[in-house]
């Protein structure tokens, strides 16, 4: 009797709006998506597929021929060995310098704190320009200038203040309790990190670090005015870009973009964290 | 006996401050040196380049930056981009994760799509985006399969189309960005929140602006800060996509270093860069801040 | 003001395999204080949030005064609620906090005034109109919580475990003002607890739920006085309510291991069946000397209350709690003996755990 009555109106409408919500999240995945597919389809056709007009939308012509080309072309395969070695050399010189700082930002009051973490936000906030400019001189000064060691500081100048600032979230997720219980039951200090908060704290690090290499890799202009032999994929990109065919470019595209997906992947479940954690 | 009573405490007091001092400058102290090499001394050293020569001070490199034509188009470029696509970014990353958060059917699987562009570089971006925007692009054979003719949307003299698609390829990349930390802050706001107000009888858009909105500042002020000065770096973009057709600031320093080989101007620039970042992140910090008093009343 | 009619509520959540509330139906009367009592897990939030239009149910029906809800959203619904975690706006005054639901259905300015006026004078919060919530105690938060909730000219209060996390003076002291406060307010309320003394205090009417049913329904006294299954009798009551298994002869008398019991007359229908006695600790009483009637019981601990002495005995190899006069001087190991009156004893069926109806 009672069921009868029931007003189902309401229901439908949110029914209704659920239906919209899912179709709207499939619309938007599919603009982030489309061009990812596109840029994928372009790499991985045949050059004479790619003359063509117009092109085919679906996976006809499937080839390594234009990537092929592109990897053989002068320079490429050296500067994706560059990029490499300055991802990973980033890595470990931010993770060298920032993890203790995060660490002390995290457990430690001392004098000047304030002002320290004010600096590591200005810092972050200065743009790459600013710095490649000036840092190419005093690179040339010290004879390291067209080297991938004076990218890997430039690098890590700019990944620093963000990876102490992650680190330091890291280190606050990891409980003080657990630490202390730690040194009770006879741990050194040095011990009890090594022992009990690294472990708990290494996804997050590892996450920060991944984050590094990406912002690394991804990093074109500082790479470009620092170095003429020894160039990144970026740069190197970016350099031959007015004189090369479009089927180089768009190989080229594909070339930084894959791997990028891949990092986001491993660092999926810790993207909230990490962005989320700086804003403190 | 009595006597050796009072340096106890002082005794417990002082390893605690002596102990965590020096650890905290040891752990600390190299990044600090090295922030300081890396970051502070260019930022000096810049500032020398651009406003002296062997002679000393002059602004020959500032009048000779300002004399380029480049310079203004430029100008007029980076913040018509930023003007226009700040707000379309922020409208686009609060949707969505406003989407999110409704918990639609596989909510993960759309979010890490959503934040993939977070780990392109603006020159991947770009180059994406000349597939689907070149001549015989993706784009254009799309509208013939349909029949339409297609249109030369990166040509010099189709400067609104032009705009269009470096905006288009920079509302791609970069508003994920926004989004994640936009997510992020949203999650740390409690739903009780928003169930208190509709309990109490507010609708979807009374919630969102006296609620949600309100509470997301904090998040909000952040990414508009980190958001605008990265957009003012913005250029493989439009390099990648136009060449020197749209010129934009940091573009212009890149020429002016490799292409003119003057990295007096090419510094002179940069710092049109930072002061601009700087300003802009004065002026969010103020007017965020002076609205949180007069909301109280 | 309006009374509440639930039918055949069945609700289980995305995911899950057990029905949150399982075809739950209850009246709840027009202006009556009405109390959902049960552990963490027994679908009493589920219920409330239901009321509330935060859930939606699977199927049945919900009305208040006689207007259907059901699927209606909550800002339709004309309702208002106190949260378990306050839920005041952090970033907004205590005033705007108080005015919201008043704002929201678009209230004259000066009217928001007058009544958050009266609702701040009514819970203390007069000098706090302007601070962030931020700048205030626990408790005043939670005397925010409870003036916004009262401003609004709403159908039905509803309250979600209000006083959980006050700390223990300032919930007792609290408990008192709110039951005035919404005495003389008249609003239909329901109220989620898990704290049986709570219940007990507050309502004028009991539900005690387990798995998503209502065990029991009614007066606070009954409910404690008379549970309707070892459940019930076994959450409600400091300490609560003894079991001890037990066996009627065929002649009607009570056994409890080799001791025999004096048993009231209604079980002479039970002859010759295992079933459970249930008492109350407070109602039984201790003796150091043997009495007729009374069983024998070896005490195992023994803890001062101030006004009573608890004591933990064991009778047959069963545990009970027993509450002594606080003059009653007795120590572990000693042999006690406790005497029953047939009045407060209530009995209960081995297999169901159900309460035996003499008949």
């Amino acid at each position: 009797m009672s069921q009868a009555t029931v007003d189902t109106a309401p229901l439908k409408r949110q029914k209704r709006n659920r239906v919209l919500l899912q179709l709207t999240c499939i619309a938007v995945s599919l603009f982030m998506l489309i061009p990812i597919y596109l840029i994928s389809l372009a790499a991985l056709s045949s050059r004479e597929s790619l003359n063509a007009f117009p092109l085919s939308l679906l996976p006809t012509s499937f080839s390594f021929e234009t990537l092929n080309a592109f990897l053989g072309s002068t320079g490429v395969f050296g500067a994706l060995g560059n990029s490499l070695i300055v991802g990973v050399g980033t890595l470990l010189l931010s993770a060298l310098i920032g993890v203790p700082a995060g660490y002390a930002l995290a457990r430690f009051a001392f004098p000047g704190k304030e002002p320290y973490q004010l600096f590591l936000l200005f810092a972050r906030a200065l743009p790459i320009v600013v710095l490649s400019v000036p840092l190419a001189r005093l690179f040339l000064t010290v004879d390291i200038y067209d080297t991938t060691y004076a990218v890997i500081l430039l690098h890590t100048a700019l990944a620093l203040p963000t990876t102490i600032l992650i680190s330091a979230s890291v280190f606050l997720g990891v409980p003080h309790d657990v630490e202390e219980a730690a040194r009770v039951f006879g741990c050194s200090p040095f011990g009890a990190f090594m022992r009990v908060v690294m472990p708990m704290a290494l996804p997050g690090i590892a996450a920060a670090s991944i984050f590094t290499f990406v912002m690394s890799w991804n990093e074109v202009l500082g790479a470009s005015i620092l170095t003429l032999d020894h160039r990144t994929l970026p740069a190197q990109v970016l350099t031959s870009l007015a004189d090369s065919p479009l089927a180089y470019r768009f190989a080229g595209g594909f070339a930084l973009v894959i791997p990028s997906i891949i990092f986001i992947a491993f660092m999926r479940r810790y993207l909230t964290n990490m962005w989320g954690s700086t804003i403190r | 006996m009595t006597v050796q009573a009072p340096p106890a405490p002082a005794k417990a007091a002082t390893p605690v401050r002596r102990r965590s001092v020096p650890a905290a400058v040891w752990l600390i102290g190299p990044s600090v040196v090295f922030m300081t090499l890396l970051l502070g001394w260019p930022v000096i050293e810049g500032v020398m380049q651009a406003f002296r020569n062997e002679q000393g001070f002059t602004l020959e490199f500032v009048t000779r930056m300002v004399q380029d034509p480049y310079f203004w188009p430029a100008v007029r470029n980076t913040l018509l981009l930023i003007a226009v696509m700040i707000p379309i970014q922020f409208a686009f990353a609060i949707g969505m994760a406003l989407l999110l958060r409704a918990n639609p059917r596989l909510n993960k699987v759309h979010f890490f799509i959503w934040a993939i562009p977070l780990a392109l570089s603006d020159l991947a971006a770009g180059l994406v985006w000349l597939s689907i925007f070149n001549d015989r692009g993706y784009l254009n054979s799309a509208l013939a399969w349909l029949g339409i003719e297609g249109v030369s949307w990166l040509a010099y003299d189709n400067q609104t189309t032009m705009f269009i698609c470096v905006l288009i390829a920079e509302l791609w990349r970069a508003t994920s960005l926004v989004l994640v930390i936009v997510v992020a802050g949203l999650q740390g706001i409690p739903k009780d929140y928003d169930e208190a107000a509709q309990v109490f009888g507010a609708s979807f858009w009374q919630r969102l602006r006296h609620v949600t909105l309100p509470l997301l500042k904090p998040s909000l002020q952040v990414a508009l800060i980190l958001r605008t000065i990265l957009a003012f770096q913005t250029f493989a973009v439009a390099q990648a996509l136009t060449g020197q057709n749209f010129p934009l600031v940091v573009g212009e320093t890149y020429r002016w270093y490799t292409g003119l080989q003057n990295p007096n101007v090419a510094a002179a620039l940069a710092l049109v860069i930072l002061a601009v970042s700087m300003l802009t992140s004065i002026f969010y910090l103020r007017a965020l801040r002076e609205k949180t008093q007069g909301g109280t009343r | 003001m309006a009374d509440i009619s639930i039918s055949n509520l069945i609700k289980t959540y995305p995911g899950g395999t057990e029905r949150a509330t399982d075809d739950v139906s209850l009246h709840i009367a027009d202006g009556s204080f009405t109390v959902l009592l049960g552990p963490s897990g027994c679908g009493k939030t589920t219920l409330l949030r239901m009321l509330a239009g935060l859930e939606l149910p699977d199927s049945g029906s919900i009305s208040i005064g006689g207007r259907d809800v059901t699927y209606l959203p909550p800002n339709k619904r004309n309702i208002s609620m106190v949260f378990q975690s306050y839920a005041v706006f952090p970033h907004r005054s205590v005033r705007y906090n108080i005015g919201f639901g008043l704002q929201m259905a678009k209230v004259a300015k000066e009217q928001i005034d007058k009544k958050v006026q009266w609702a701040a004078d009514l819970l203390q919060l007069t000098p706090y109109l302007d601070r962030l919530p931020a700048q205030l105690s626990g408790g005043q938060r939670q005397r925010v919580a409870v003036a916004r909730a009262i401003v609004v000219d709403a159908d039905v209060l509803l309250m979600d475990e209000p006083l959980s996390n006050l700390d223990a003076l300032l919930r007792l002291n609290f408990r008192s003002e709110l039951k005035k406060i919404v005495q003389d307010l008249g609003t239909t309320t329901v109220y989620v607890t898990h704290d049986q003394s709570e219940a007990l205090s507050l309502g004028d009417q009991v539900a005690v739920m387990r798995k998503g049913r209502i065990a029991q329904l009614g007066d606070p006294l009954d409910v404690y006085d008379a549970p309707s299954d070892r459940f019930v009798g076994g959450f409600i009551g400091s300490p609560p309510m003894n079991f001890v298994d037990a066996a009627v002869t065929p002649d009607g008398e009570l056994v409890v291991g080799d001791q025999r019991l004096m048993a009231p007359s209604l079980l002479q229908s039970f002859g010759n069946h295992s079933i459970v006695l249930g008492v109350r600790a407070e109602n039984v009483s201790v003796a150091k000397e043997r009495a007729s009637g009374h069983i024998a019981a070896t005490v195992l601990v023994v803890e001062p209350m101030g006004s009573t002495i608890l004591l933990t005995v064991d009778v047959e190899g069963q545990t009970l709690k027993v509450q002594a006069p606080p003059s009653f001087r007795t120590a572990p190991h000693q042999t006690i003996w406790l005497g029953f009156s047939p009045n407060t004893m209530r009995f209960y069926d081995r297999e169901t755990s159900m309460a035996l109806e003499a008949n």
